[in-house]
């Protein structure tokens, strides 16, 4: 057998390209092509009452200029709301242009084609737009005040309100013998790739179809929203995803009014159309993630094991609502981790604001979720003068308590039931990784030393892989070369290389000879899409099965050739030969040959299958009536409930004493996404996690002033973390594989951020003796929490006053 | 409207000698470097991540030394000799050392930032050869990646001066058996 590639660090076949500036991201595309600039609403919330376009017309190499009024047909509907719920009593969609009011700065509102951006955006700015602005509702306590409205048919500006309830929590934790309250913060952020959105759209008249490319993480579920909205029939559209250059959850959204827009005018105009995002518009008109306001209330026994839990969100959901009510419903269910809650209850209203549209950014309301679980974690150890670690062990869900079920559902629909996982085992991991039990003799010195030092935990679960299916197919070629393809996208997971490598293990063919396509709907049209850490559980079991398929069908064809039993045969390195004696061995290729009967030769290896070459047996058809020809398979994975991966994450900061600035000094992760394809990956996925969670964590929040402008809407204004921020990432995994799939994988795509505004305020909190409630934190922040801290405005941990003793265990 | 009236735009002819080979073409003043590298003469490999100067995914080297193209008018290129990823590496399509060590290292993810990345390393390498791994990340704190964490970026700095070293060694061995 050849080395087994799956589970090795195998080198990346996309960086092959990647490195030497051959990669095809969107805007390397389509020169020559028209290209599209808008005019956005500078007003959070206003009546558009005049449009005056006669100063653009002038411009050189100006096409078309498009408001409201020229949309056409669906395309001048409402944008689809893409997830429906029934607690989404008050969902609400734009325009692709807007359509008399704007609700949030950078909504679009005149669409310019022109025959290059720079001019397109000179006809931009000679265009007028008059506003009657409306006052604004920014902020979530704004938001739930409702003194004004965002929508004036929405009542409390709530989009939903959803109460999921297991037990009777208020009356647990009335009953319990301790009881604490919590009020927690966190702010919004967003994805910030760094290639922003993107369209470019190809129509040809004669064959009146449309090829749309488009950096997304979903060209099928782009494509028929596409082909729906300019009424084509679905086969006279394709979706090409080129390369992209990362998404974390914004190019899941669609179709992106742009999506829309770009090819409606490449047909109207009957040339191709180009629309690429630059960094000023991904900041106000894509979206954000992250605000939400909680209340949490826990009771608990003494030894700190939870009796009932109960907690209130606040989610600002933004202007609109396309992509649902997902990112609360999965901060209600993934808020339990590891643990169980007792009696739960979980309540979240999703409120709309006069900002950009908010919908999931890598950990999709889950760094939100175990923000307020570990905060209580950590407030009930206090509380109790316990061991944060002893308190989070003794609410574990046990390995023998597999699979576990919640009782609630989980964000596809489905029963949320964890499939597998060591808590224990990974806690255990993580304590000796991060060295938690010395760690006390070390704040000792530290303190003699006059620096100050905090310890921080935090443990999530992630739902990964969740459904409803994808598919795979293989196929090898006459010369032995094996094609593959998947529907769902790639923005930089390397898919390229682990696909492969499950197909040369199943296959046994060398991974040089395996090429993977993704996110073609030309050649896989059935498709989800890449959220959810959901790609390489999804399309990595499809294509294995597909692979399966195709081997047992190479097998009973070389079989017939090699007259062998097929169940003696094997595929040794493209060759399928016979167990124990190599000499008798045909090539796959060969095998692809045989597989499809031929009347037409056009060159060696085909002639050796026409029909009147080979040996026929003239009782039978040429094709089986069970059999097809080719060598080639597809399948499908399709499981009935996600797969859950878990993990655990400790920092040890230090706090300057003066000026309040915040040192990571280590940060180590103990992650179990089960059987790891290429452990340098995925490695590679926990690090940039990490990275956005330090971001997340330290730096990064969406300043909105009260008229609801975003004030830092650009990179030398929103702090996104650098290499100098990020600190060296330690890592360990335990693999417990999930029995929900025959690769025995998890998903890995979110992990590294999901814990650390958590444990963040963990560890911080543990250095100051104050309680950390709000997340992000900038020394600036810190520096006023000390002082309000001194002037007896927050309370001190019950551990704190140890601190200032030295004696704090 | 007289105050809409737009001036034609003045178009120049201009010489850039990229990556070693001499182009004509023809812009406007206000043409970004970048965006007359990536459109005018179809060099898509380097990348536009912000425009304002701060990503570093637009970085080329002028003359050798890392500068953002996308602060730079294509006009004010002209006399200078500009090298972007594509031309990294070796003629016969050898990967440059940086190259190399980021596939090794697995330096890139969505490999959008990379290209800035892979310039701004070939030069950093060229005037301190054997960093340490405080002045490999110091090197690339001017770049952003929201990718990869920089854990790998910083590896792969560190191991794109052991790969130069090495094919020193072997350039060396050769030239002493001849
Ligand atoms: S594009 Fe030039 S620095 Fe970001
Ligand atoms: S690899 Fe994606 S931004 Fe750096």
């Amino acid at each position: 057998m050849t080395t087994k590639m799956f589970g090795a660090p195998v080198q990346r076949t996309e960086d092959l390209r990647l490195l030497v500036g051959n990669g095809r991201y969107l805007d390397d595309l389509g020169e020559g092509s028209y290209e599209a600039a808008f005019v956005r609403s500078p007003h959070a919330r206003a009546r558009i009452t005049g449009i005056d376009v006669t100063g653009a017309l002038d411009v050189d190499g100006l096409i078309a200029i498009y408001t409201y009024e020229d949309l056409t047909g669906r395309v001048a509907e409402p944008l689809p709301l893409l997830i429906p719920h029934p607690a989404l009593t008050h969902g609400r969609t734009a325009y692709p242009l807007a359509k008399e009011f704007v609700n949030h700065v950078g909504e679009a509102v005149v669409m310019v084609v022109a025959t290059d951006r720079y001019l397109a955006e000179d006809a931009c700015e000679r265009i007028t737009v008059e506003y009657e602005a409306l006052p604004p509702v920014v902020g979530i306590e704004n938001a739930h005040r409702a003194d004004r409205l965002v929508h004036d048919d929405v009542p409390g500006n709530c989009a939903a309100h959803l109460v999921q309830e297991v037990g009777d929590a208020p009356a647990a934790i009335a009953a319990a013998p301790n009881r604490l309250e919590l009020k927690l913060d966190i702010e919004r952020s967003a994805c910030m790739p760094m290639e922003g959105r993107g369209v470019y759209a190809r129509w040809d008249a004669a064959d009146e179809s449309l090829r749309v490319y488009t950096s997304t993480q979903t060209s099928t579920g782009v494509r028929a929203a596409v082909a729906a909205k300019l009424d084509l029939p679905l086969d006279r559209v394709e979706c090409v995803t080129p390369d992209v250059g990362g998404g974390f959850g914004v190019k899941i959204v669609h179709p992106w009014p742009e999506e829309i827009l770009i090819p409606w005018a490449a047909r109207l105009l009957d040339h191709e159309v180009k629309w690429t995002e630059d960094r000023r518009e991904h900041f106000i008109s894509a979206a954000h993630e992250r605000g939400q306001l909680q209340t949490v209330r826990v009771g608990f026994d003494d030894d700190g094991r939870l009796l009932g839990l109960d907690v209130e969100i606040l989610h600002d959901n933004g202007a609109y609502t396309p992509y649902g009510i997902i990112v609360p419903i999965i901060t209600s269910t993934q808020l339990l981790g590891p643990y169980k809650p007792g009696a739960y209850r979980v309540d979240f209203r999703s409120l709309y604001t006069n900002t950009v549209i908010v919908t999931p950014y890598r950990g999709a309301g889950r760094p939100q979720g175990v923000f307020a679980m570990e905060r209580a974690m950590d407030a009930i150890a206090d509380h109790l003068g316990k061991d944060r670690t002893e308190v989070r062990a003794v609410n574990f869900i046990q390995p023998d308590e597999m699979p576990y079920d919640h009782g609630l559902l989980f964000q596809d629909g489905r029963p949320l039931i964890y499939d597998s996982g060591d808590f224990p085992g990974s806690l255990d991991a993580l304590k000796k990784l991060v060295g938690w039990d010395e760690f006390e003799a070390y704040r000792a010195r530290a303190r003699a030393e006059g620096r100050r030092v905090g310890i921080g935990v935090a443990c999530y679960v992630e739902g990964t892989g969740v459904g409803p299916y994808e598919g795979g197919h293989v196929q090898v070629e006459t010369t032995g070369k094996v094609v593959v393809a998947t529907g769902l996208t790639s923005q930089g997971q390397g898919h390229q290389t682990v696909f492969a490598q499950i197909v040369a293990d199943e296959l046994g063919v060398p991974i040089e000879d395996v090429t993977v396509t993704t996110g073609d709907t030309r050649r896989f049209p059935y498709a989800v899409g890449t959220f959810a850490s959901r790609a390489a559980v999804m399309s990595g079991n499809a294509i294995a099965l597909a692979a399966r398929n195709v081997k047992a069908k190479a097998l009973r064809i070389a079989g017939e050739a090699l007259e062998a039993d097929p169940r003696d045969l094997e595929i040794v390195d493209g060759q399928v030969r016979v167990k124990g004696s190599p000499g008798a061995s045909v090539a796959l290729g060969t095998v692809a040959v045989l597989s499809n009967p031929l009347r037409y030769a056009f060159d060696e290896a085909s002639k050796a299958a026409t029909q009147l070459t080979g040996k026929a047996d003239f009782s039978k058809p040429p094709v089986a009536e069970d059999d097809e020809p080719g060598l080639e398979g597809r399948d499908y994975y399709s499981p009935p409930t996600a797969t859950f991966a878990n993990g655990m994450h400790a920092v040890i900061v230090e706090t300057d004493p003066d000026t309040a600035e915040i040192r990571i000094l280590r940060y180590c992760v103990v992650h179990d996404c089960g059987h790891l394809i290429n452990p340098m990956i995925v490695e590679g996925q926990v690090h940039g996690g990490v990275a956005q969670g330090v971001g997340g964590a330290l730096y990064e929040r969406m300043e909105y002033d009260e008229h609801g402008q975003l004030v830092n809407a650009s990179f030398m204004d929103f702090l996104m973390p650098y290499a100098s921020e990020v600190p060296k990432i330690e890592i360990d995994h335990l693999e417990t594989p999930s029995p929900l799939n025959p690769l025995g994988i998890k998903g890995a795509g979110e992990a590294g951020v999901i814990p650390a505004a958590a444990v963040f305020a963990s560890a911080i909190e543990d250095a100051e003796g104050f309680p950390i409630t709000r997340m992000p934190i900038q020394p600036s922040e810190l520096f006023h929490l000390r002082k309000r801290f001194a002037a007896g405005e927050i309370p001190a941990l019950r551990r704190g006053a140890d601190h200032a003793a030295g004696t704090h265990r | 409207m007289t105050d809409t009236q737009i001036p034609t735009e003045q178009r120049l002819d201009i010489r850039l000698s990229v990556n070693g080979v001499p182009h004509t073409t023809t812009v406007t003043p206000r043409r970004l470097l970048s965006d007359c590298l990536r459109h005018d003469l179809g060099l898509t490999g380097t990348h536009v991540g912000c425009e304002h100067g701060v990503c570093g995914a637009c970085t080329v080297r002028i003359d050798g030394k890392p500068m953002r193209a996308c602060l730079m008018f294509a006009v004010s290129a002209q006399g200078h000799e500009i090298t972007t990823v594509e031309g990294l590496a070796e003629p016969d399509g050898t990967m440059h050392p940086v190259q190399q060590a980021f596939r090794e290292c697995h330096g890139l993810q969505c490999g959008f930032c990379t290209p800035g990345f892979l310039t701004v390393v070939s030069a950093f390498l060229e005037e301190n050869p054997t960093p340490t791994e405080e002045e490999a990340r110091e090197a690339v704190s001017g770049n952003l990646c929201r990718c990869t964490g920089y854990q790998n970026i910083v590896k792969s700095v560190l191991r794109a001066a052991e790969i130069t070293e090495e094919r020193k060694g072997c350039a060396h061995a050769e030239g002493d058996a001849r």
